[in-house]
Formats: C-alpha cells, structure tokens, sequence
C-alpha cells in the first residue's frame, strides 16, 4: 500500500534528517535545547520502532507524554473492573488492558483464575457478544481518546435503538487538550514544542488546539504516524525554534481537517459531558474526561452496578506518572529492567505496547 | 491505542458497514462515523471503524515531496 510504504522511505529520511541537523545547529547557537513531547502513546512507540531519537542531534531531545489511554487509567479502574467480573458480569476490553496491575491483580490474572473476561478488537465485538448472550450481563472497559471515544459510544447508540438492555460501558474516558494545558502548567515539565496526536486530531480537528497555542506561545505540529511523518514534524518544530515562532501546524493534512470529524463529534457531544479526571500517576486534571450524560445512565456501568473507578493504590515505587510528564525518562526509573519488565510489569507505562517504558524496554535499552 | 491504518473501500453494505482492503486483506469495517463513503475511496480504519477519509491530493501531494526528497538524498550520496 503506497499511502502507508511510501511515509517510510529511508532516502526521503535520510534527506529530512540532514536538514533536521542544520536546523539543529542553528538551535543550538541560540543556547537552546530542542525538548519535543510526542503527546501520543502511538508517536511513542514509531520513534522506538523506527529509532528516529538515534537519528536525531543531541540537542533535539523527545519526550513521551501521557499519550496512552492504558498508562493513565487509574488503578481503581482496574480494580472495578475485576469487582465486577468476581460478580460474574462478563468483561469486555482492548487486549492491552489485562495485564494492567490493579491494587492487588490484573485482569490477566482473573482470567486465568476462570474469570469471564473476553479480548475485543472492535467495541462492536462487545456488542455481538451481548447480543448472542442475552442471558448474560457485559461491561465494556471503555477507555481511550477522543479516537476511539466515538467508537465506544457506538455501544450505547445500538443497545439503545436494539433495546439491548444486558450491556453497558465502564467509562474512562479521556480528553487530550486539557491534558496539554496541564502539561503547559506544570512548572515541573520543560518541554518547548508538541507533536500533537494524528488521529485524536483527525477527530476533533486542528481548530481543537488554536486556543491552547496562542495562550501559550508553544511550537505545536500535528503529525502522522509514519516514520517520515514524525521526523517532518520535527522538522517544523526545529524551523519555529531556530526563527523564534510558536505556531500550530498541520503536517497530517491528509487526514485532519480544521474542525475535524462532523459525526463523531456531534455524537460525542449527544452522548457524554465533560467531567474532572483522575489521570494515573499525575492525579485529577479538570475537565479532562467525559462521562455519559444522565439520561444514558443504565449504560454507565458505574452506575447501574455501583462501583466506583477513582482511587485505588498502585505501587508507591512507580515513577510511571513522572514519565508520564517527562519528568523523567523511562531509562531512570530504578525499577526499569530490573523488577518492572514487559512479562512482570510494575506501572501501567510498561504494561501497554504503547507505553513509554515498554517502547524503552524493548528498543533503547 | 490510537493506531490507525489506511485501507481502500472495496464493497459498501445496506447496514452501514462495507469491506475494506489493505495489502490484499479483507475487513469488515463499520463507516457510520463517516459522511457518504464510497467504493475506492481510502478511510483511515480504527477499532473496527473508519474515523475519517484519506484525502488523496494531499497525500499524493506528500508522496511527491518524498520522491523529490529521495532523489535530492541521491545526488548527495552520489557527490
């Protein structure tokens, strides 16, 4: 498929990363230091795959940012998620979600103990589930972005027009734009350009980001996934540094647009509202979460089975939520390697494939 | 988790849905969360669905920029 090969050409590489390095220097004479935070779990693990950091000048650092919906999902979540499967509802997730530690266990372990936990692709997947089952209750985790929000809500538009009163939704629902404003507030986190998420945008458009970039004067680019996406927007970032600019760029115009999508969007807006959220590791971020509206209640799993997704007590030794803000790189934790790994993970940043800790783990050690 | 793939529309459905190509692979995919799909178009497919539709010239137009850059790198290494 060209529209994917034609993104990880090595000669077209080869020549972005040249002028990455004289846009570099050109930074450096200047005293500065490029420190760019991928925003997005999925630019994370492109860079490891495709060792975009070894190809870039040392003073161009990259930074993983809270950008993985699994790594910010609190342990309380997890832990209403088992309550619920010891109860005998079924429990439907994304695979990355299992091995997630809650308080005491993951729901890899339940489900070994025999638990009715069950791996979807597709939140659609859940649905059929419900629908062959009706003489069973299911719960889909619905975690994500704003990307996958729509597809999660779908849940909730079928059951209702399909009068399908045996599924419903644990949200954790989270939204990246206040995510960025906590960011930019935390006098802790020295970052002085974004590369924004791709399809997040492609869903509530580049307009979403306007405010955040005029407020803070702070080099953004929203970029694709492919190798050459990411080392274009590097690029850009490097070009606003060296001329002292600090706007919002759109590199991924192939797929967003100024407003983004119109239909997921609106059904957002039809089904949930904005509500604080607790991000795992960094703690309550205002209006950084969507819930479903009140009139949607028997959907909300939270609700109809009473259990509460805020809380809950992960390792004290993790630094997951000072990697999460870059604080710290992956490679200082004294845990990394050591007693957290892929197959034994400690913090939820080395549980998913996207995480910071596990993209380390596997390419940068 | 928000990895997303392009895939070529290849048979739209009564139901909303339609099958998707990619590298010669076959996908149900849903297209309700996008407007008036058609066959040959390219969505960008995610959980299942497509969440937005690739828009060819500005795609094409980056492929060119590319190849110009390919070739640039070419002449370099040829020096």
């Amino acid at each position: 498929m060209k529209y994917v090969d034609g993104f990880r050409d090595t000669g077209a590489a080869a020549s972005i990363v040249r002028d990455i390095r004289h846009l570099a220097s050109e930074v450096e004479d200047k005293g500065i230091d490029a420190r760019i935070m991928e925003v997005c779990g999925s630019h994370t693990m492109s860079i490891g795959r495709y060792g975009i950091r070894q190809m870039l000048p040392g003073n161009v650092k990259l930074i993983s940012g809270p950008g993985c919906p699994v790594c910010v999902t609190d342990a309380a979540y997890i832990d209403a998620a088992l309550e619920l499967a010891g109860r005998g509802v079924h429990v439907a997730s994304f695979g990355d979600m299992l091995k997630v530690p809650g308080s005491s266990e993951t729901l890899a372990d339940a489900r070994s103990a025999g638990a009715g936990i069950h791996v979807c692709y597709s939140p659609l997947d859940a649905l059929g589930f419900a629908r062959e089952h009706p003489e069973k209750e299911v719960v889909f985790l619905g975690i994500g972005f704003e990307t996958t929000i729509p597809t999660v809500v779908s849940i909730v538009k079928r059951a209702g027009s399909e009068s399908l009163g045996n599924i419903s939704v644990l949200t954790a629902f989270k939204l990246v734009p206040p995510a960025l404003e906590a960011l930019a507030n935390d006098e802790n986190v020295a970052v002085n350009g974004f590369l924004l998420p791709a399809h997040v945008s492609a869903v509530i458009g580049s307009e979403a980001y306007e405010g955040f970039v005029t407020r803070h004067r702070i080099a953004s680019v929203i970029a694709g996934f492919e190798p050459l996406d990411i080392l274009l927007g590097v690029e850009c970032l490097l070009k606003q540094l060296a001329e002292n600019r600090s706007e919002l760029v759109n590199q991924y115009s192939r797929v967003v647009t100024k407003s983004g999508n119109r239909i997921a969007r609106s059904m957002i807006d039809e089904y949930l509202e904005v509500a604080d959220s607790s991000w795992r590791g960094i703690g309550i971020i205002p209006g950084s979460g969507l819930v479903l509206r009140e009139q949607f209640a028997e959907y909300d799993a939270a609700k109809r089975y009473q259990v509460s997704t805020v809380g809950g007590t992960p390792d004290r030794r993790c630094r997951c939520g000072d990697v999460l803000r870059g604080i710290i790189l992956p490679g200082e934790c004294p845990l990394m390697g050591k007693e957290c790994t892929p197959l034994f993970p400690v913090g939820p940043c080395m549980v998913s494939s996207e995480g910071s800790c596990a993209a380390h783990y596997r390419y940068s050690r | 988790m928000c990895l997303a793939v392009p895939m070529r529309i290849i048979e739209l459905k009564e139901s909303g849905t339609g099958v998707c190509e990619l590298d010669s692979v076959r996908y149900d995919v849903d297209l309700s969360l996008i407007e008036k799909a058609e066959v040959d178009e390219f969505v960008i497919v995610h959980a299942g669905f497509a969440i937005e539709k690739l828009d060819l010239d500005e795609a094409n137009a980056r492929l060119k920029l590319f190849e110009e850059l390919a070739q640039t790198n070419d002449r370099q290494l040829a020096e």
